[in-house]
């Protein structure tokens, strides 16, 4: 049975094949930083292992690796992308067939789920079904590649080459999604969603179903800005304003106040810079020169959501 | 209550208002939250250590770079390009707007993986919007071809994240069922996932709208640019 921890060494030897090609071109920040970004993927089920073990020193030396990563990132260089003469020259000659890999991304993956969602007792023996969508991406990228290098005739290595390149492109921007969770992690264990929801509590008068409301939409925005997640907010947010405030003494309907609720906070997300993989890295790998410019394209969308989550709220909650 | 760990957010919001590098800021922060808690040294390592290795599966994505920067070498981008030209029809607005409504209802599927920033709008929906945006309204100017591509991005998130859990129950629902269930309120997850259904439509009437403005002030500003260009020849 294919679990994803196959998966997960596969993206750890093409990160060490990145830290190797840095080293060779006399870019020792980029391949130190791969080096350190390939490490939880080829030993992270060990490290985790072990700290369940009680044995904390694999993780502890991880979390050093973790501020060495923090220190790196400036230092890191991001190279340039291709040059757009050379593109157009060879499109000509490989023609429409090079939508067909691109396309095999999702194909492939939507073709897994849905096979491990509609047949699971024909997909169980093959693959394990909890991990079910990050493997089919993870096959997906393995089928594409090889389709693309049959399509562009090129070779797997000039190819692992390309994907390096990309790689140095994103930088640092490829693995700030992991360092936020990373931080909600840190957040979390050290109780800073207590002490916001503690001060929400203090601040509002909790009589006025408008104010309540008014804490809960903009407090699960904020703090959904901050975290960079609204499902890290939710559970705070809930458990300070929505549950004893809102359910039970202004009996707003449950399953509606979570529905929308959670909508609200997603509109934080697009919001925040902290939603790194939704606002930061796209900006990275479009070439934006302004790295909020994907936020700025979204924040009148988000506003005005905002405003209709409200109303909803207050009209049917 | 202790409120010193709350150092970790302020120093979020002033490293990214310095802008300074976010990967060095987050990192700061972490340290910084976790020893204003007390937390002592070897713990917050391990903290650290543990929460990054769980949270891998963030880079997964990475593992499309290798066959989208070939068949990018080889000109994918150009080609995505030609492509929307060859159909005369499709505006800014229509390629767009599909494109939302298609995310959306993946998104509502349970497929959010299926497209995505790397896997679908830098090397198919962004190229083709700039194709779209350059027929529509003509030369872009350097400035307007990077709205266009935002725009593109943005309109990756509106679909992805207005179209989740609302039939099938997913991360989200689970996670407010589950809440509730902590507290004592069984719901089941259809009964939560419905009500997502007014702010998607929502959210797609609204960002299409936005589209549809978008490429009529792109179109308005190229026409003035030709004014202007014609009145200074005469």
């Amino acid at each position: 049975m294919l679990t994803l921890e196959p998966v997960y060494v596969l993206l750890g030897a093409f990160l060490l094949f990145a830290a190797v090609a840095d080293l060779r071109a006399k870019r020792v920040a980029n391949a130190a930083f791969w080096a350190l970004v390939a490490v939880p993927f080829l030993f992270g089920k060990a490290i985790l292992t072990a700290s369940t073990a009680g044995v904390q020193w694999p993780a502890q030396a991880m979390g050093v690796g973790v501020l060495a990563l923090g220190a790196l990132a400036a230092r890191a260089k991001r190279s340039a992308s291709v040059p757009a003469r050379d593109e157009a020259e060879r499109a000509a000659r490989a023609g429409n067939r090079l939508f067909l890999p691109a396309l095999l991304i999702p194909l492939v993956t939507v073709a897994i789920v849905l096979a491990c969602q509609y047949l699971p007792g024909l997909m169980a023996p093959l693959l394990d079904l909890k991990q079910a969508t990050l493997i089919a991406l993870g096959l997906a990228c393995v089928i594409a590649f090889a389709a693309a290098l049959r399509v562009t005739g090129a070779a797997p290595a000039s190819g692992l080459h390309e994907g390096h390149r990309v790689l140095d492109a994103l930088g640092w921007a490829a693995i700030l999604p992991m360092l936020l969770a990373t931080l909600g992690s840190v957040f979390a264990a050290t109780g800073v969603g207590d002490a916001i929801a503690a001060i929400v509590e203090a601040v509002i008068p909790v009589d006025s179903r408008l104010a309540c409301l008014v804490a809960f939409a903009l407090g699960l925005v904020l703090f959904t800005a901050i975290m960079g997640n609204a499902f890290a907010a939710f559970p705070v947010m809930m458990a300070g304003v929505g549950l004893p405030l809102l359910v039970h003494r202004h009996g707003a309907h449950p399953a509606i106040l979570g529905a929308i609720g959670m909508l609200t906070g997603y509109c934080g997300t697009l919001l925040t810079p902290m939603a790194a993989n939704f606002n930061i890295v796209p900006a990275v790998l479009l070439e934006l020169p302004d790295p909020y410019g994907v936020i700025r394209a979204q924040w009148p969308t988000a506003l005005a959501l905002l405003v209709v989550n409200f109303g909803l709220l207050w009209w049917l909650a | 209550m202790n409120a010193w760990p709350l150092i970790g957010v302020a120093v979020v919001v002033a490293g990214f208002a310095m802008r300074r590098n976010p990967a060095l800021v987050v990192v700061v922060a972490g340290v910084a939250s976790g020893l204003a808690a007390g937390k002592p040294l070897g713990e917050l390592l391990a903290l650290l250590g543990n929460a990054f290795v769980g949270n891998r599966a963030l880079l997964l994505l990475a593992l499309t770079l290798p066959a989208i920067g070939l068949l990018e070498r080889h000109g994918l981008r150009e080609r995505a390009r030609d492509w929307i030209l060859s159909f005369r029809g499709l505006t800014l607005t229509r390629l767009l707007v599909a494109y939302l409504g298609l995310r959306q209802v993946l998104s509502m599927l349970g497929l959010t993986n299926v497209a995505g920033h790397a896997q679908t709008v830098r090397p198919l929906v962004a190229p083709m919007s700039e194709a779209a945006a350059e027929r529509d309204a003509g030369e872009l100017a350097g400035d307007e071809r990077m709205r266009v591509r935002a725009l593109a991005a943005a309109t990756d998130n509106v679909g992805l994240f207005f179209g989740e859990d609302v039939f099938i129950a997913l991360g989200a629902v689970l996670l407010i069922q589950g809440f509730y269930a902590q507290h004592g309120i069984d719901l089941q997850p259809l009964q939560i996932a419905l009500w997502a259904l007014p702010t998607a439509v929502a959210a797609f009437v609204l960002h299409a709208a936005r589209i549809a403005w978008f490429r009529r002030r792109l179109r308005a500003d190229a026409a003035r640019r030709a004014r202007e260009a014609r009145d200074a020849d005469t």
